[in-house]
């Protein structure tokens, strides 16, 4: 059970989050000029990679903040969280 | 009973309190501080189980947590039973009943023992291949196969045991207390470090307690000595905490362990009243240090199974710590100095030596020498290739090894003894640091795995990263400890240190016999009876990976997880295959290390405590009127209210009846509620709800849909405007959390430019639900100043009001189709709420009704319930809801979904009425629904959702979704079920008052 940092709280237990997949897939602004492989583009491909990974994460049974992380998918090590809305960092 | 193994030189036996205790129905005597092995050992009691497959009689074999067949079943026939104990594990109590396992009708005369008979027949991946095939015999051979297997029996009572679990932060945790780990201990503790300590065993020290043997020394004392004062000293620190009889279970990431700590199970039953009796410690730690020890290997050799047969540091642990003589004649076997070390402590105490075999051609060490000038024979390059006795060795039989180790040469030899000890080197216990994703490498000097690579601040120090010898130890363990915690200096720096110890083996993974191969049997996994010639079957059809290998011969897939044999089956594979050991790697080490009660796992989580309940404000009156409760999410919900020994059915038909003709009442408190503020919230639920929200005046209350970003129906309720940038909306029960999380998740990361705030008030206010053509008069009776009409307080509109001068919120909104009203009081008031609707509704037979009627009712309007007629494949269109999606809207949640290819099709499930022929015939929920049920195979084109018997229209009436069914209306269709198939005809999905007059009547 990882010990995640969240931006807002400091280190917390992980039974205090929720994943929420893969990061900085933003919703499209204008949904109706898209062909349908455009959106199911966004809806459902996600990569799921072994290695580095950029994923979204809520402290649910916290502040209720939701933030990204860059985790290493194969050894489970936390590089770096963010803020929503923040670049993510290269690691 | 005379304990006649018994030496008189323990210093950790307490002999002056003696205690009774049962095995196998027979009453024997052993002192404080025994463990029942040692106490049956001690008795001269070496048969004490059968094995798995075989029915071989097994003996206690090691005096550890690794025993693979000493496993008993302790208060057999209590509510405390429990079975696949370890007996090297079990300290003796007064009142301790033990029995054997697997055995029948008992482990003198077992049954199943036939099966050492017809174990030519029995080999690696026999039930799979036999019993598997035809498929439709299996019900027959499991009968057979689940009794004549098995080990132990589980209790048939509720536990009465008390568990608990415990969070511990440290800043070091350390595991294992053998020597390397009193002074990791020690020194994390005395450089100002919160300090945690956990050892398996009652008593601290490792091996090292009882090494005191004249030939090493620390300090010029004993180690035992020095050990022993070491304990003293770290006991009086005062941020270290001790906690013995505790074994870590599990290693997983970030320094995350669980360990169980037994509190009670050594105690006398009469002293365990009231006092929790294990605890699951869940440790997060800042630094781990892993010094867990090694564990002997046997060695694999014809009939090394015998009870009798002991690993020879099992032996001396046995003699030194518990002072018991474990044979009269012992013969000891090695590869290794190790089984030198038993002969020393055994010549100290005067237990006789027949001889000692030793497969190295030429040991030469100070302490061979030693041994050998005391009249010992030692049998240089010899192995045993055969042993006889069968409740108990009673000989060996020994011959020449050739030089390459791979034949017997020469005459046999026969010793008679009555126990042999074997040693063949030792593993290290890397269980725990695989566990937590570290990776091992193979040193092929010793053939040992070794940790290599650490994923966490951890490291692994003493025998279990491969340090075997004092001396290597006492000098390696000082720097290592500088290293990780960073500091310059420990007490341990300049240790004297003396020892002879000699680390030479020679290794030979299976040890040849003069019988051919095929007729031997030289076990590799104890517990699970699976022999080297398993392995090399497995290997010989063709099985390569060793996690294959594991599985179809079952090797290290018992109780103990083959913590003795799994090297030796690696080995063996390896030799067989042609390929190294560390390219081959090890088979994954999972936990738990030790099986753990399920009690230890559940804690206080039992009973009621099982999992969080929601009570409304209204629950007592629901339990005092006798309501039967259905759990909805983690809500009690009040399901029906049975009278006069009505069943549900009846005492749903009348709650029915009774809200449609005169007045109805719900307890509604549990609907979500989720309060909405800010500059944009009309905006925003524009944006989540199908239809449109920014014309909405204040006042008013709308129906709303709300899709996932897939189209498909996600949950449904209606909002009130209660001012400009104010809305409430409310959510089904069990979607209120799912639905905040997202519209927060919308919020904060797709629309972080919108002012809107969300709150949950699900808890802070009841609702009660006055449904009915008299709702309005009761709601006048409780509030006489308000203005009901329906100019004033239309459909659909909300009103603030007070009841006694405590403010509430009043919808007139209707779920039943009936005139009705949501009244909302803050939380503490709604007990008082619910009376006074009861007591204004008197005269209109007001009758509360639960939620099996609400679902009732609401299907004879055809109202779905998302969750029972939906099921996240369903689109508003499927849902026949088309006029709830909103054509003008640019965009809003799902909106771009809902005309993809998929979603436009016209054989999509869609919702429909469906009518019996037999208005009597009620259907059952999920039956499928077909349109030929005689073309096979049977095409299925939909399935109940609801079904119900209206009391309202006298018929039966459901919701089904059937493919293409919206252009099926009136169309027949059929409802095959096991012994007929009922006709039904497919109708508009609102059966009750389509023109909406009930609402305002
Ligand atoms: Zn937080």
């Amino acid at each position: 059970m990882f010990v995640i940092s969240c931006p807002y709280c400091g280190e917390r237990e992980q039974s205090e989050f929720k994943a929420g997949g893969e990061a900085h897939i933003e919703r499209p602004k204008q949904p109706t000029e898209l062909s349908d492989d455009e959106w199911a583009e966004y809806l459902f491909m996600r990569k799921n990679i072994k290695g580095i990974q950029y994923e979204r994460w809520n402290h649910a049974h916290g502040c209720r903040k939701w933030f990204n992380m860059v985790r290493d998918t194969s050894n489970d090590e936390i590089k770096a969280v963010y803020k929503m809305g923040e670049k993510p960092p290269s690691v | 009973m005379s304990t006649n193994s018994r030496l008189k030189t323990s210093k950790f036996i307490d002999e002056t309190s003696r205690i009774s205790f049962k095995f196998n129905n027979k009453t024997y005597y052993g002192f404080k501080g025994d463990t029942l092995a040692s106490a049956l050992l001690a008795n001269d009691v070496h048969l004490v189980g059968r094995s798995f497959k075989y029915h071989r009689p097994r003996g206690i074999m090691t005096a550890g947590s690794e025993e693979p067949n000493a496993i008993v079943q302790i208060n057999d026939g209590t509510a405390v039973t429990e079975p696949n104990v370890r007996a090297t594990e079990v300290e003796i109590y007064e009142g301790l009943e033990a029995s054997s396992q697997n055995c029948w009708p008992s482990v003198n005369f077992d049954i199943g023992g036939i099966n050492n008979l017809l174990s030519p027949l029995l080999p690696a991946g026999f039930y799979y291949k036999t019993f598997m095939w035809p498929a439709s015999f299996w019900e027959k051979y499991e009968y057979f196969i689940r009794k004549s297997a098995g080990l132990g029996k589980s209790p048939t009572q509720p536990d009465p045991d008390i568990y608990e679990h415990q969070y511990i932060h440290c800043d070091v945790l350390v595991i294992g207390a053998g020597i390397s780990g009193i002074m990791a201990a020690k020194t994390a503790a005395k450089n100002g470090l919160k300090t945690l300590l956990v050892d398996e065993k009652p008593i601290l020290g490792g091996n090292t307690i009882y090494k005191d043997n004249e030939d090493t020394s620390i300090n010029n004392q004993t180690p035992s000595k020095w050990i022993s004062d070491q304990i003293n000293e770290l006991e009086k620190l005062d941020n270290l905490e001790i906690k013995k009889r505790t074994s870590v279970a599990a290693y997983h990431g970030y320094n995350y362990l669980l360990a169980r700590e037994n509190l009670t199970d050594h105690l006398p039953i009469h002293e365990r009243k009231n006092k929790i009796r294990q605890r699951l410690l869940k440790i997060r730690a800042k630094k781990v240090i892993t010094s867990t020890g090694a564990l002997e290997r046997p060695l694999v050799f014809n009939n090394n199974d015998r009870p009798g047969i002991l690993l020879a540091s099992a032996l001396k642990r046995y003699s030194d710590l518990f002072g018991v003589a474990c044979g009269k004649k012992n013969v000891l076997f090695t590869n290794n100095d190790s089984a030198y070390e038993t002969a020393l402590s055994f010549i100290n105490k005067g237990i006789k030596i027949e001889a000692i075999i030793d497969i190295r051609e030429n040991p030469n060490s100070k302490l061979v020498k030693k041994i050998e000038e005391n009249q010992i024979k030692i049998f240089k390059g010899y192995t045993v290739v055969d042993t006889s006795g069968y409740k108990r060795i009673n000989k060996v039989s020994i011959m020449q090894l050739s030089k390459d180790g791979q034949k017997v040469v020469g005459n046999k030899i026969e010793i008679p003894c009555d126990c042999l000890g074997m040693s063949g080197g030792w593993t290290p216990a890397v269980h725990l640091f695989t566990q937590s994703g570290g990776k091992l490498s193979f040193r092929e000097e010793d053939q040992v795995f070794i940790p290599k690579i650490y994923t966490s601040k951890q490291i692994s120090l003493g025998s279990c990263n491969g340090d075997f010898s004092l001396d290597s130890i006492i000098k390696n363990i000082p720097g290592q400890l500088k290293q990780f915690f960073e500091i310059n200096s420990t007490e341990f720096d300049n240790l004297d240190i003396e020892s002879n110890e000699d680390l030479s083996k020679r290794n030979i993974w299976l040890l040849p016999s003069d019988k051919i191969f095929g007729k031997t049997k030289p076990f590799v996994d104890y517990q699970n009876d699976a022999t080297a010639k398993d392995i090399k079957l497995a290997l010989r059809e063709g099985f390569r990976s060793i996690e294959h290998v594991k599985r179809y011969t079952t090797t290290g897939m018992g109780t103990d997880q083959g913590k003795l044999g799994n090297m030796h089956a690696l080995g063996i594979i390896a030799d067989t295959a042609g390929v190294k050991m560390g390219e081959l790697g090890t088979t994954t080490f999972r936990p738990p290390y030790t099986p753990l009660t399920f009690g230890t796992i559940v804690g206080r989580n039992v009973g009621e405590y099982f999992d969080i309940f929601r009570k409304t404000p209204m629950h007592d009156w629901h339990e005092q009127n006798k309501a039967e409760f259905e759990n909805v999410g983690q809500w009690k919900r009040a399901w029906y209210y049975p009278k006069n020994n009505e069943n549900m059915h009846q005492a749903v038909q009348r709650e029915s009846k009774a809200a449609r003709d005169s007045a109805g009442i719900l307890d509604a408190s549990t609907l979500g509620k989720i309060d909405i503020q800010g500059t944009d919230a009309s905006e925003f639920l524009n944006r989540v709800y199908t239809n449109a929200w920014s014309k909405l005046a204040i006042g008013k209350c709308r129906y709303g849909l709300m899709l996932n970003e897939d189209g498909m129906v996600y949950d449904d309720g209606v909002t009130t405007r209660l001012d400009e940038n104010h809305y409430i909306m409310t959510t089904t029960t069990g979607g209120a959390a799912n639905v905040l999380g997202k519209l927060e998740d919308y919020l904060q990361t797709e629309w972080p430019e919108l002012d809107v705030y969300l709150t949950s008030v699900t808890d802070h206010y009841a609702t009660a639900s006055v449904c009915g053509p008299n709702s309005k008069k009761i709601l006048q009776k409780i509030i006489p100043d308000l203005d009901l009409s329906d100019d004033n307080f239309p459909h659909m509109s909300f009103k603030n009001a007070k009841i006694d001068g405590v403010k509430c919120r009043i919808m007139r909104i209707s779920f039943t189709g009936e005139h009705s009203y949501e009244i909302n009081i803050p939380a503490s008031y709604g007990k008082s709420l619910w009376e006074k609707c009861m007591e204004a509704g008197k005269e209109y037979n007001i009758t509360p009704y639960g939620t099996e009627t609400m679902h009732l009712l609401r299907a004879e309007k055809g109202f779905i319930i998302v969750g029972q007629d939906t099921d996240a494949t369903l689109t508003p269109i499927d849902l026949q809801m088309d006029w709830i999606v909103s054509k003008k809207k640019y965009d809003f949640i799902g909106k771009r979904s809902l005309y993809r290819s998929d979603t436009i099709k016209e054989d999509r499930k869609q919702l429909v009425g469906l009518l019996t022929d037999d208005p009597n015939e009620v259907l059952e929920e999920g039956a499928q629904i077909v349109a030929d049920a005689n073309k096979k195979p049977i095409e299925m084109l939909g399935h109940v959702t609801s079904s119900y018997y209206s009391p309202n229209l006298n018929k039966s009436i459901a919701l089904g979704v059937v493919r293409g069914g919206k252009k099926m209306l009136g169309q027949k269709l059929i409802i095959p079920m096991e012994n007929k198939n009922i006709n039904v005809t497919v109708s508009d999905p609102v059966f009750l008052d389509k023109e909406n007059k009930r609402l305002n009547a």
